[in-house]
């Protein structure tokens, strides 16, 4: 087992690899672990806000996927404060993620362990692991990987203490969201076309991201240059 | 039951209440009922630094107590305070023969009926965060041994207290870093509100936002707040 100090020991000396801290940590993790990969999303109370970084090829494409679609394990975890641990995918998983699941399935992954960085009720984020054998973390792996969790959120919190006080984000922090500013642009326009909230706005781009196989970054810049129209009037909501 | 008995079920109970749901409060004055049971003494109080420097009473296991602990620091003269700035233990002290080390505070004692006191301080390493004093009736002499137990109790105090610390400036970074990320995505969402009613560019509502907030000294987030409930129109930014 590894504890957060060493985890956190080891990300130090790893300098020269020109990886952020973020990416680092996943790179540990999923040797340490034996995963096939692993990612760290920024989210918040409104759900995903991107990825942070990741490694391995199938954990960099699920997680932008998870992004896209705005399902997945790590916003599940985010979401209910607590670890979405799939030890084996099943019928099961793949109608809790119409988008997500067959993909990660196609994609070789048998098993997603999504873990939540939060302080108290503060959401902050979520570590994914992936891996291409179903089975259960043992008692020690998943101590190891609740550490890395734990290391994660340290990392995070180190990002933003080095800007603070203030509003400033770490450049490590910003840039996930500032690669994706069309798509918050492009919600508050929305939200005024369609009159609707920002909520329903997001869910209509990524609705419609998602129906023409597309990614919701470039819908976004579609519809903010005027070149695609959302049909917005024909989407009813469905969960109400 | 022995003393050594009753010292490891004290100490057990300490050491039980750092973990899980930390009060800082309750678990404080567990120390000072335990500390005033073992050490023979009727009463004893708690002084603590707070993150800016400034001493406060924290806890106290009778009112007597908390009127003499607030009255040293009111008078900025007594056993605790001596405790706090040196570090070292004050023990034994016959409040009778210290009249004229701590005049108004050995006379104030006496009012209340008691002869005898110890400080005990609350540090870690050169860190000393609080000191906590007992007060005794009689004249009750602490041998050497009696005072290493109230300096273990102290010391399990000590490692809780800052825990805790520890724990609430995470708790504010998470939050910071929360509204941060917050923030970035609201001017984002604005942006794009404005970019929709009133045909400005991306960049343009921007500069709007900015200058509005500039003008008007509010942060730039609560401009964004108030374009995206609709309650700042781009005439009314305009107006600026």
């Amino acid at each position: 087992m590894r504890t957060r100090t060493e985890i956190l020991a080891a990300l130090g000396v790893d300098g020269g690899s020109g990886r952020s801290l973020p990416e680092q940590l996943c790179v540990a993790c999923t040797t340490t672990l034996g995963l096939d990969g692993a990612g760290i999303a920024l989210m918040t109370d409104a759900g995903h806000q991107g990825v942070l970084g990741t490694y391995g090829e199938v954990a960099t494409r699920l997680e932008d996927l998870q992004y896209e679609l705005g399902e997945g394990p790590s916003v599940d975890a985010s979401r209910r404060n607590g670890p979405a641990l799939h030890a084996e995918l099943t019928a099961g998983e793949m109608s809790l993620w119409p988008g997500f699941g067959p993909a990660a399935w196609a994609a070789g992954v048998r098993a997603v362990f999504a873990l939540p960085l939060q302080v108290g009720a503060v959401r902050l984020g979520s570590l994914c692991l992936y891996r291409s054998t179903a089975g259960h973390l043992d008692e020690d792996g998943t101590a190891t990987a609740l550490a890395y969790a734990d290391a994660a959120l340290a990392v995070l919190l180190f990002l933003h203490a080095q800007v603070s006080p203030g509003s400033a984000l770490h450049p490590t922090l910003r840039e996930p969201l500032d690669y994706r500013a069309e798509v918050h642009q492009a919600t508050g326009f929305l939200s005024v076309q369609a009159s609707v909230g920002l909520t329903e706005a997001l869910l209509l781009l990524r609705a419609h991201a998602f129906a023409s196989d597309r990614s919701l970054v470039e819908v976004a810049r579609d519809v903010l240059a005027g070149r695609t129209r959302i049909p917005f009037v024909s989407t009813e909501r469905e969960d109400d | 039951m022995t003393t050594e008995q009753r010292l490891t079920q004290v100490f057990v109970e300490l050491a039980d209440t750092l973990v899980d749901e930390f009060d800082a409060l309750d678990f404080l004055s567990t120390l000072t009922d335990r500390s005033v049971e073992l050490l023979r003494a009727e009463a004893a109080g708690v002084i603590l630094n707070n993150l800016r420097g400034g001493l406060h009473v924290v806890a106290s296991t009778s009112d007597a107590a908390q009127v003499l602990e607030l009255f040293e620091l009111q008078n900025d003269e007594g056993p605790c305070l001596d405790c706090f700035n040196s570090g070292r233990a004050v023990v034994n002290v016959d409040l009778e023969e210290a009249r004229t080390r701590w005049p108004r505070f050995s006379a104030r004692a006496a009012e209340v009926g008691y002869q005898s006191t110890h400080a005990i301080p609350l540090r870690l390493r050169d860190s000393v965060i609080g000191a906590m004093n007992l007060f005794c009736a009689g004249s009750t002499p602490l041998s050497e041994e009696d005072l290493a137990v109230g300096q273990a109790l102290a010391d399990i105090a000590t490692i809780g207290l800052l825990q805790e610390r520890a724990v609430r400036q995470s708790g504010l970074l998470a939050e910071q870093l929360q509204t941060a990320l917050n923030s970035r995505i609201m001017i984002e969402q604005a942006k794009g509100v404005l970019f929709a009613s009133a045909g400005l560019d991306i960049e343009q509502a921007f500069r709007l936002m900015r200058e509005y907030s500039r003008s008007h000294r509010v942060p730039i987030k609560t401009v964004a707040r108030s374009v995206i409930d609709r309650e700042l129109t781009t005439d009314d930014l305009r107006g600026a």
